[in-house]
């Protein structure tokens, strides 16, 4: 096995032109487990660690640039009130060991349906920035999952960053485990108040062949909340409401049968974890002043 | 002794000078290395010249080996050895009750993993690569996977001489007994997994003499030299054993899993060969415990007072046999609980089927009856309309009664103590208003802020026999040497009893240190060069062996005041510490001789072998007899929060109360009643090997859950200490009585905060749910 370490963007780019078939690795959370379970032998591995430009973030324009190198520690840690929906899902993610290794954009190279950090881009309209020696793409979140654990990476393509525009409103996590701790999604639910367009973003995870969004779901709620006139108001969101959103999220699965859950309790688990997590977020956008706080994470957790 | 979960202390008392005697908490000699990973454990071990072995595995449950083409894999440029069962020297058969098991796979294989080829190469991924390229052609054989059709007449026999392993039947009393009040139920328990961390591993050495060194992790050395003597035609002079460093066992080391095959291995290559399995590997290389179907009827007067018990359990024994006989033997005795019942119908069976073989694991048979047992109390008591911690109370054990098998409990029976010590235990207090989110069901995975959440509260009390029983010769062996190092007396002590984790070498100093009152005692590292220990198992080695070290003190210290009598000319004495002493009446201790003067060069070393009382067969047509040596006795109270919609659990408290007859390492005492708290606690929750038609669909700690700290809580934990007169130092077993009554409790609290049956274990979000 060929051990590619290059130590700028550009060596990297052109070391996965030349060797397509290189898995990336960067955390080695999931790439060193499946090699040592015998379960992979890629031809080479292309060592993304010794690349700082990867492990930066910034603001960039009105967005922030978050480089695939960025680990979950660092994205809960730093960015926990900017970016509060995938700081919660960061925080689910394995334990202290894993959060200080993996990274956001290893758990998009892997595509996998139950990556805990999936859900929350799709609900917050992420872009994707891929690179190769021919140039860089943006891909629209929802068009970057193609299949299970594949993705629209074309073989000479690298993850940069994901660049995602800071919330006008209050966003959502939540991840069913069979245990409270260190576990895979069963299912799992991003979602995102989008106050300044009006908007709902949904993400659905562990309950489809690829991590996705409730479209229809999306419309049903804003169009609601436009036609109760309830964004000016901001009155309470009715339970028959958050119910129906509920219902129209778990429509927007697909999930299987497997050894960590049933299809029709991650469907169950879905309408409940969306009716409760839109719930909270409208709560919360209402409760908020003049747009969401910087100061109060939405995640309670005494030091 | 009351306490919460505290941190080990070091020893501080200096009773008569000497710090960390029986009563006292000195730190154990692996803890430290083993929190900075510095310990070495057996898949740590290395020799210079070591080649590496693998194994090949049936991808079947069932089938039979048509051909094995090896030549593939012995071109690989790095491979020392290929064997198959052609190349075993001696008898392919192993077992610890019946050798069913071919040390490996001859003509057919009867479970997927079952090993069927060895390869040793210079490197592990070479030999792994080496087995890949073993061609094996199976013709696949119909499976035997439901465990409920295997005795029928249609179904295919797993071994000639058909699937029963074993039945036990107990009959007391009225044969067709009748109540006022009845009540039943089904219950079934999942296929729980031991999870030790540190997997199968061992180093076999090729001796000169034509023998073989084998340092392994197991639970009991000399159980293992018998096995591979025979598969390797070898006498036990040849066939030496040395523990290795043992990252768990829970009983599944008890079987044999890679030494054998490392041994083989080497006497074929000449060289040393490790083997340490991956993850993966360890699931299908271990015996699990028994899954089980339990129907079980209890009749009571209108009071709540037993009138009689019926139960039928079922557990799947899997390929082989492994000792699911006594697992059936403790099902039997022991599957009614802690409770005085008249008039007793119950028969168990252990059955072969081609699943995964299951065997030991802590609470042995007693684990899967107190789910059902304890559920259909807490349902008696809901139909008589009184408490459910008093149904307990009344139909609880006491000492002089007779059990189900017309045993006299003759020592401390305190159920109704217990249960109602962890009854009246402060209780948490309520949901916070606004809850960290980890003190709530799901943790940070952030599904509830309190919605849906409901307590619960349950209960569970048990028993469990301490020792090998039903007339086994459960013995061990110490052997003791008292001598002047360096101007000081110091004790060697050996034995062969496996440390697992337990803290038995601290218990083993501790006992020396109280007995010969020396400080420094050497703990002689475990192998089979003194007479066997027994298992470390069935919670006995601190009984057991503690008692075989303790007679070899008492051995020594006679043989030493022997020499003083002879050479002070009187025999009225006392050895304290380096110390010989006048035993007079006033106690004065007047010193007339050091113990270097009586000793001078020489050592005084005893070697005993210590038995506990013996145990009985039992009947078998009635299952009646003195089936056991001892009964320890413990009760937990669960409370939960469950999120009733999403089905999450938190349980947010566990707290025991339970009777070691006396605690000789306090703080060892508290580790074990806390860690097999949590291990019961996982079967109620999470802990299940999934098996579906006979393959096994989660072999990793990515899909097989065991509960992290955050699932866990702290616990407050009451020791009794009602010494048992019959044994060493009144103490009784620990180990296994708290994995028995946790998951019960929990899975109570779980049923009482969703008032749903839940007749199964592990409890999985959708059966809350009804998903």
């Amino acid at each position: 096995m060929d051990f590619l370490a290059p130590t700028t963007w550009a060596d990297a780019l052109a070391a996965k032109a030349e060797h397509p078939d290189a898995l990336p690795v960067a955390g080695g959370t999931d790439v060193m487990v499946e090699i040592n379970f015998d379960h992979a032998r890629p031809p080479a591995l292309l060592d993304l660690t010794r690349l700082p430009v990867l492990r930066e973030w910034a603001r960039d324009g009105g967005r922030i640039r978050l480089g695939a190198g960025v680990t979950y520690a660092r994205v809960i840690d730093e960015l926990g009130a900017t970016l509060p929906g995938l700081a919660m899902a960061s925080r689910t993610v394995g334990s202290p060991q894993i959060r200080n290794r993996g990274t956001v954009g290893g758990n998009l190279g892997s595509a996998s349906p139950a990556g805990d950090s999936h859900p929350a881009l799709l609900a917050a309209d992420t872009t994707v920035e891929v690179a190769s020696v021919r140039g860089v793409r943006l891909l629209p979140i929802g068009e970057f999952f193609t299949g299970v654990k594949r993705s629209a990476l074309a073989p000479d393509e690298l993850i940069a960053a994901v660049l995602i525009t800071p919330p006008s409103g209050p966003q959502q996590y939540c991840k069913i485990g069979t245990r409270n701790a260190m576990v895979i999604a069963v299912s799992a639910f991003g979602f995102a108040l989008h106050p300044d367009r009006r908007g709902v973003g949904t993400g659905i995870g562990s309950a489809a062949p690829t991590p996705r969004r409730a479209p229809a779901a999306e419309e049903f709620l804003a169009g609601e909340l436009e036609a109760a006139g309830l964004w000016d108001s901001r009155g309470a969101l009715p339970d028959g409401l958050a119910r129906e959103f509920g219902h129209r999220v778990r429509d927007a699965a697909s999930p299987i049968d497997d050894v960590r859950g049933t299809a029709a309790y991650r469907l169950a688990s879905l309408s409940v974890m969306a009716r409760r997590a839109a719930t909270w977020a409208w709560d919360a956008h209402r409760s908020a002043a003049c747009g969401p706080s910087d100061e109060d994470p939405p995640v309670r957790m005494h030091p | 002794m009351t306490t919460s979960a505290t941190p080990a202390t070091a020893a501080t008392s200096t009773r008569a000078g000497v710090a960390g005697r029986i009563g006292e908490s000195p730190l154990r000699p692996d803890g430290t290395l083993k929190v900075t990973g510095e310990f070495a454990y057996a898949s740590d071990l290395w020799h210079d010249q070591m080649v590496w072995g693998v194994t090949l595995r049936s991808p079947h449950p069932h089938a039979r080996i048509v051909s094995i083409d090896l030549s593939a894999a012995l071109a690989v440029p790095g491979v020392s050895a290929v064997l198959t069962a052609d190349d075993v020297p001696g008898v392919n058969a192993v077992g610890l009750e019946h050798l069913d098991q071919p040390a490996l796979a001859t003509g057919v294989v009867r479970y997927e993993g079952e090993p069927v080829a060895l390869v040793a190469a210079d490197h592990p991924e070479t030999a792994r690569r080496a087995a890949k390229r073993i061609v094996v052609t199976y013709e696949v054989l119909p499976a035997v996977t439901d465990p409920r059709r295997a005795l029928d007449a249609d179904t295919p026999r797993v071994h000639d001489g058909g699937n029963l392993v074993r039945r036990m039947a107990v009959r007391r009393g009225d044969p067709s007994p009748s109540a006022p009040v009845v009540v039943a139920l089904e219950f079934e328990v999942g296929m729980q997994d031991q999870a030790f961390l540190g997997p199968e591993s061992g180093l076999a050495v090729p001796a000169e003499d034509g023998g073989v060194d084998l340092y392994v992790a197991t639970q009991w050395l000399h159980v293992d030299q018998d096995q591979i003597c025979r598969v390797l035609g070898l006498p036990p002079e040849q066939v030496r054993l040395s523990l290795a460093g043992v990252g768990g066992a829970f009983g599944g080391r008890e079987d044999l899993s890679m030494h054998v095959h490392a041994c083989l291995l080497a006497l074929r290559t000449g060289k040393p060969v490790k083997m340490s399995y991956s993850r993966e590997e360890s699931f299908f290389g271990h015996v699990h415990r028994h899954p089980a179907w339990l129907s079980y009827e209890f009749g009571a007067e209108r009071d709540g007072t037993l009138v009689y018990a019926k139960a039928d359990v079922l557990l799947d024994g899997g390929a082989y046999a492994s000792s699911t006989g006594a697992v059936v033997g403790n099902a039997g005795t022991l599957g009614l609980g802690p409770y005085r019942i008249p008039n007793v119908h119950v028969d168990a069976r252990g059955v072969y089927t081609n699943n995964p073989p299951c065997g030991a694991m802590r609470g042995f048979g007693c684990v899967q009856a107190a789910f059902a047992y304890e559920a259909l109390m807490d349902s008696l008591a809901d139909a008589v309309g009184i408490d459910r911690v008093e149904i307990r109370v009344l139909n609880g054990m006491r000492e002089g009664d007779s059990n189900i098998t017309g045993q006299v409990i003759d020592s401390a029976a305190p159920v109704a103590e217990l249960i109602a010590i962890v009854r009246d235990m402060p209780l948490p207090p309520d949901r916070a208003e606004n809850p960290d989110l980890r003190d709530l069901p799901g943790g940070v995975s952030n599904t509830t802020h309190g919605e849906g959440v409901v307590r619960g509260v349950g209960y569970a009390v048990t028993y469990k026999n301490v020792g090998f029983s039903e007339g086994f010769d459960d013995h061990s062996t110490a052997r003791v040497r008292l001598e002047i190092t360096g101007g000081e007396p110091v004790v060697t002590v050996q034995t062969a009893a496996a440390e697992v984790g337990q803290g038995l070498i601290t218990v083993e100093q501790q006992i020396c240190r109280t007995e010969l009152g020396v400080e420094r005692v050497v703990v002689h590292p475990k192998d089979t060069t003194v007479g066997s220990g027994g298992s470390t198992s069935a919670s006995r080695q601190t009984y057991v062996t503690g008692g075989a070290v303790k007679a070899a003190c008492e051995a020594v210290r006679s043989s030493v005041l022997a020499r003083a009598a002879a050479v002070l000319g009187r025999d009225d004495l006392r050895l304290e510490g380096d110390k010989i002493v006048a035993q007079d009446r006033h106690g004065s201790g007047e010193v007339l001789a050091g113990l270097a003067e009586i000793l001078g060069t020489d050592a005084v070393e005893e070697t005993v072998q210590w038995r506990h009382r013996p145990t009985h067969p039992i009947d078998p047509l009635t299952g009646q007899g003195d089936a056991h040596v001892q009964y320890a006795f413990s009760a937990h109270r669960a409370v939960v929060d469950v999120d009733v919609e999403l089905g999450l659990v938190k349980v947010v408290a566990l707290d025991t109360a339970q009777d070691v007859g006396l605690a000789i390492n306090p703080d060892a005492v508290l580790g074990q009643i806390q860690g097999g708290s949590a291990q019961g606690m996982g079967l109620a929750l999470m802990e299940e090997i999934v098996v579906t038609d006979g393959h096994v669909r989660n072999p990793s700690f990515t899909d097989y859950l065991i509960p992290t700290i955050l699932d866990m809580p702290p616990m407050t934990i009451q020791v009794l200490e009602y010494a048992d007169p019959h044994a060493p130092y009144g103490v009784r077993g620990v180990g296994e009585p708290p994995t028995i009554s946790s998951g019960p409790a929990v899975a109570a609290a779980v049923r009482a905060a969703t008032g749903r049956p839940l007749r199964r274990v592990p409890i999985r979000p959708e059966h809350i749910v009804g998903g």
